[in-house]
C-alpha cells in the first residue's frame, strides 16, 4: 500500500507524460494548419508540466520532512536525526531527487519563456516551447523508469541512512545546487530558440538573438553564482584548503560558462554588424550540449565523485539523449548555414569585432582544453586499458596563457570602437591601461610574487581594469560637463542609459577581483602542520597560534571531535578558531570540518588532521593564503554586473527576460571525496 | 575574393593545428598513470621520478609515524609486490592496517617512493555499517559522560 505522498507524487509524473507528449505534437500541426488557437492547447501542457512537477517536488519535501520511509527516495537518504533544515535540501542530495529537481527547474522555465514571450508575434515561441517539452519529455521519462524516487519501499523501515555526510556538513548546500540547476538547466532556453528560430525560419533575423541573449544572461549570472559558491563550499568542507582541482565535475560546470560567456560577446557582433550567425546557432546549441555532457558525467557514475550517487542504467539514456541532441544539433546548423551567411564583414584589425573574434577563439579552445584534458581517462581507459589522471599541471600549463590572454583582450576591447579605429584614437586609449599595467605589475613584485604568469595576471588586471574604469569615468564626466550633473547622479544616469554595455563593464571588474585572488592565493599560499599538546604554540604567516582545548561532543546525527586555537598576536588573543572533525553513524571516514578566519587581506585556514583518542594531542594544518575572500566577493560583482546588463528593459515593447535574477554573491562546483585526503 | 578565402581558411587550418599539437604535448607531458606496486615495478628505469599514482593496501604492521617529525612510512602492497611509502604530514584520521590507500608522488631510484599526496580509497556510497562491521570510535574517548 502506497502512501499518499508516493500516490501523488508518482501520479503527478505519470499524468504528466501525456501533457508534455500532447504539447510536442500540437506544435507542427498549429503551425502547419495556421491555427493559432491550438497553440494556447500547447501553452496548456507547458502549464500543465509546471503545475504537475511542483506537484511532484512539493509531495517529495512533504515524504522527507514526515519522515515517510514507504518512499524509496526517502528510505535512501532519509533519517529521523537529520535537522529539518538537510532534511528539506536532501531533496538534491541524490540521484533520483536531484533529476526530480532538474526537471521542476526545467518546467519552470518553461512556464516562464511561455508566460513572457508568448504575445511575440511569429513561430519563434511555440516552437521553442517545444523544445522544452522535448527535453522535459526525457526527464520525465527517466523519472519513471530508471531514477523514479517515488518507488514502493516494503516493509517500512523505521528509520533510513540520511544524506551522504558530505552533503549536511555544510549550510552552502543549500545554495549551490539550486544555483547550479538554474544555470544548467537554463541553458536549455537558448537552445529552445535556437531550435525555434530555425524551425520557424526566423533564424535570418536578430529578433531571437536578442532574446536569447536576454534568457542566456540570466542562466549565465546563476551559472556564474553557482561555480563560485561551490568553490568555496570545496573550500569549507573539504579541508584541503583550496577551491579548485581541475575536477571533472567541475570542470563540467566550467565548460557551458566558457561556451556561455563567448555568446554573450559575440551575439553584439551578430546584432551590430549581422556577422557570426551560423557561429552563435553553434555556441548556443554547443552550450546545451555540454550541459547535458556534464549532467551525464557527473550522475551516470563514469566518474567518481560527490555528485555521483550511484551506478545504474541511467547513464544509457544520457548517452541516448546526447546522440539524439548532437545529431538533431548539427541537422538545424547544417541544414541553415547557407541562408545564415554573414550581412557584414570585417573592416579592420582595430576593431571592438575583432576584439571579439579573438575572444570567442580563446574562450572556445579554453573551452575544447578543457573537454579534452577532462574526457581523455574515459578515453585512455576505454582504448588502452590503462589508467591514467590528467592533473592540475595540465590544465594550468594550458590555461594559463589563455586566461592571461582574455583578461588583455578585457582591456583592448571597450577601448577600440565599432568598424575601425584611427591611429590617434589608439595613441590615446591605449596610454592610460598600459601604465595601469605597469602599476599592478610593481604591486605584485612588491607583495612577492615571484612566478611569472602572477605577475602578468596583475598586470593584465592593471591594464583591462584601468580600460573599463575610462569607460565609466570618460562617460560620467561628459554627463557632468553636458548636464551639470553630480558625480553620483551622472555615473548612475550613465550605467541606466546603457546597462547592457555597463553591466558588462561590472561584471568584468567581477572578473579581474577573481584573477587577483586566484593568482595571490595560489602564489603565495603558505601552509605548516604541527603536532600540538595543550598550550603549546606554532607559527605560521607571522601569526602565533596556542592549542587550548581539544574536546569532543555528542549531537543528535554525529559525533564531534574539535580542538581550540587561539591566534595571538604578542601576548594578545586576537580571535580563536576551532577545527573540527564530524563522526557520521554512517560513514567510516570522518568528515573534516577546517575552520576559516577571513580578513580582507586574506584568510587563515585551520585543519584538525588527526588526534590521539586520550585527548594529549592534535595535529593541525595552518595554511594562509592572500586574497581568498576576493574570489567571493568577485563572483558576486559578476553576478551584479549580469543584473545590471540583462533586467529587462521596462521601455522595451514586451520586455522579452526573465523574471528571476540571482542575489547571492555565492556559487559552484566541488571535489571528490572517492578518495579523502 | 577568393584568395582571402584561401588565406581565411588557411590560417585557421594553422590555428587548429598548433593548438592540437599544443593539446596533444601537454597531455603527452602532464598524464599521471595510475599503477599497482607490481606494474611500477615492471616499468624498471622507466618508473623512476615521473609522477605516478599508486594504488594498493597498507601492508598489517609497516606503519611508522611519528606525531613529532611528522615522518610516516609504510608499505604499500597488492598482494604480489610491495614498496615502501615515505610521506610527509598526519595520516587520515582512520589510516589502519590493510586499507586501500592510493598514494600520488615520485618512485626514486633508491627504493622508495616519495608521496605528496596520500588519498584513502573508500566507497563512495554511504551506507549503515553492515552486520558485523562496528564504525570506528576512537573519538568516542573524548566524549563526555560517553
Amino acid at each position: 500500500m502506497q502512501s499518499v505522498n508516493g500516490l501523488v507524487g508518482h501520479g503527478a509524473l505519470l499524468i504528466a507524460l501525456p501533457f508534455i507528449a500532447l504539447g510536442i505534437i500540437i506544435v507542427p500541426v498549429a503551425v502547419k494548419r495556421g491555427r493559432r488557437d491550438w497553440l494556447e492547447l500547447a501553452y496548456g501542457a507547458v502549464y500543465a508540466n509546471f503545475a504537475l512537477m511542483t506537484a511532484a517536488a512539493l509531495a517529495m519535501i512533504t515524504a522527507l520532512v514526515t519522515h515517510d520511509f514507504s518512499v524509496s527516495y526517502v528510505a535512501q537518504v532519509g533519517s529521523r536525526e537529520t535537522p529539518l533544515f538537510y532534511t528539506i535540501i536532501s531533496l538534491w542530495g541524490a540521484l533520483e531527487g536531484s533529476i526530480l529537481f532538474w526537471a521542476w527547474v526545467l518546467s519552470l522555465y518553461g512556464m516562464l519563456v511561455v508566460a513572457i514571450n508568448k504575445s511575440r508575434a511569429g513561430n519563434l515561441v511555440p516552437y521553442a516551447a517545444m523544445t522544452l517539452l522535448a527535453i522535459s519529455l526525457f526527464f520525465a521519462i527517466l523519472l519513471i523508469g530508471p531514477a523514479n524516487p517515488f518507488l514502493n519501499v516494503s516493509p517500512v523501515p523505521a528509520n533510513g541512512p540520511g544524506p551522504n555526510p558530505l552533503l549536511q556538513n555544510h549550510i552552502l548546500m543549500a545554495v549551490h545546487p539550486p544555483l547550479l540547476y538554474l544555470g544548467y538547466v537554463g541553458m536549455s532556453v537558448p537552445f529552445a530558440f535556437a531550435v525555434g528560430a530555425v524551425l520557424s525560419g526566423e533564424a535570418e533575423q536578430n529578433d531571437w538573438i536578442k532574446v536569447t541573449r536576454t534568457w542566456t544572461m540570466a542562466s549565465w549570472g546563476f551559472l556564474s553564482a553557482a561555480i563560485i559558491a561551490g568553490m568555496w563550499w570545496s573550500y569549507e568542507v573539504l579541508g584541503w584548503g583550496g577551491y579548485w582541482a581541475w575536477d571533472p565535475v567541475e570542470n563540467a560546470s566550467f565548460l557551458p560558462w566558457l561556451t556561455a560567456t563567448a555568446f554573450l560577446h559575440s551575439a553584439m557582433v551578430q546584432e551590430r554588424r549581422g556577422m557570426l550567425r551560423v557561429w552563435n546557432l553553434n555556441l548556443v546549441v554547443g552550450t546545451f550540449v555540454l550541459t547535458i555532457l556534464g549532467t551525464f558525467l557527473t550522475r551516470s557514475g563514469i566518474i567518481s565523485s560527490v555528485h555521483a550517487f550511484t551506478t545504474g542504467t541511467i547513464g544509457y539514456y544520457f548517452l541516448a539523449f546526447i546522440t539524439i541532441v548532437l545529431v538533431f544539433g548539427g541537422v538545424i546548423v547544417a541544414g541553415s548555414s547557407d541562408r545564415l551567411r554573414s550581412k557584414g564583414k570585417l573592416d579592420s584589425a582595430a576593431s571592438r569585432e575583432t576584439v571579439f573574434l579573438l575572444n570567442n577563439l580563446f574562450l572556445t579552445a579554453f573551452m575544447l582544453t578543457v573537454l579534452v584534458g577532462t574526457l581523455f581517462p574515459l578515453v585512455a581507459e576505454a582504448v588502452r586499458g590503462v589508467k591514467v589522471s590528467v592533473g592540475g599541471p595540465f590544465f594550468n600549463r594550458m590555461s594559463l596563457p589563455i586566461i592571461a590572454a582574455l583578461l588583455f583582450l578585457m582591456g583592448v576591447g571597450p577601448a577600440l570602437p565599432w568598424k575601425i579605429a584611427s591611429k590617434a584614437d589608439l595613441k590615446s586609449k591605449l596610454i592610460p591601461p598600459t601604465v595601469g599595467a605597469v602599476f599592478l605589475a610593481a604591486v605584485a613584485l612588491v607583495v612577492g610574487i615571484r612566478d611569472p604568469y602572477g605577475v602578468v595576471v596583475f598586470a593584465f588586471v592593471g591594464y583591462a581594469a584601468t580600460a573599463n574604469f575610462r569607460e565609466f569615468s570618460i562617460g560620467a564626466r561628459a554627463r557632468r560637463v553636458a548636464r551639470g550633473e553630480s558625480w553620483p547622479t551622472a555615473f548612475v544616469r550613465l550605467v541606466e542609459g546603457n546597462r547592457r554595455r555597463y553591466g558588462g563593464y561590472i561584471a568584468h571588474f567581477g572578473v579581474f577581483f577573481v584573477a587577483l585572488g586566484v593568482a595571490m592565493s595560489s602564489t603565495l599560499r603558505t601552509e605548516h602542520e604541527a603536532t600540538l599538546q595543550r598550550g603549546m604554540t606554532m607559527q605560521i604567516a607571522g601569526r602565533t597560534l596556542r592549542l587550548q582545548d581539544i574536546w569532543g561532543r555528542e549531537e543528535p546525527q554525529r559525533q564531534v571531535v574539535g580542538a581550540t586555537l587561539e591566534i595571538m598576536d604578542g601576548n594578545r588573543v586576537t580571535g580563536t578558531l576551532q577545527p573540527r572533525m564530524n563522526f557520521y553513524r554512517t560513514q567510516q571516514e570522518p568528515v573534516p570540518t577546517p575552520d576559516v578566519r577571513s580578513g580582507v587581506l586574506g584568510d587563515l585556514y585551520l585543519n584538525l588532521m588527526a588526534f590521539r583518542p586520550d585527548g594529549s594531542t592534535a595535529t593541525i594544518r595552518a595554511i594562509y593564503q592572500p586574497l581568498v575572500p576576493w574570489i567571493w566577493f568577485g563572483g558576486g560583482v559578476v553576478v551584479f554586473g549580469a543584473i545590471v546588463g540583462g533586467w529587462p528593459t521596462a521601455r522595451r515593447r514586451r520586455a522579452p527576460a526573465p523574471v528571476v535574477v540571482p542575489t547571492p554573491p555565492s556559487p559552484p562546483p566541488t571535489r571528490e571525496p572517492e578518495y579523502a585526503a | 575574393m577568393n584568395r582571402k578565402k584561401g588565406i581565411l581558411i588557411g590560417g585557421a587550418v594553422i590555428i587548429v593545428a598548433a593548438f592540437a599539437y599544443l593539446l596533444y604535448g601537454g597531455l603527452d607531458q602532464n598524464v599521471v598513470y595510475f599503477l599497482t606496486p607490481k606494474e611500477l615495478l615492471a616499468k624498471g628505469t622507466k618508473a623512476v621520478d615521473v609522477p605516478v599514482r599508486l594504488g594498493g593496501q597498507v601492508k598489517p604492521g609497516t606503519v611508522k609515524w611519528n606525531d613529532t617529525t611528522l615522518d610516516l612510512h609504510f608499505t604499500i602492497t597488492d598482494g604480489t609486490s610491495e614498496i615502501n611509502v615515505a610521506s610527509k604530514g598526519a595520516p587520515p584520521q582512520m589510516f589502519r592496517d590493510g586499507m586501500g590507500v592510493v598514494v600520488e608522488g615520485r618512485y626514486r631510484a633508491d627504493g622508495t617512493f616519495n608521496c605528496t599526496n596520500l588519498m584513502v580509497k573508500h566507497s563512495n556510497e554511504y551506507r549503515p555499517p553492515k552486520a558485523g562491521e562496528k564504525p570506528q570510535d576512537m573519538q568516542k574517548t573524548l566524549i563526555k559522560g560517553a
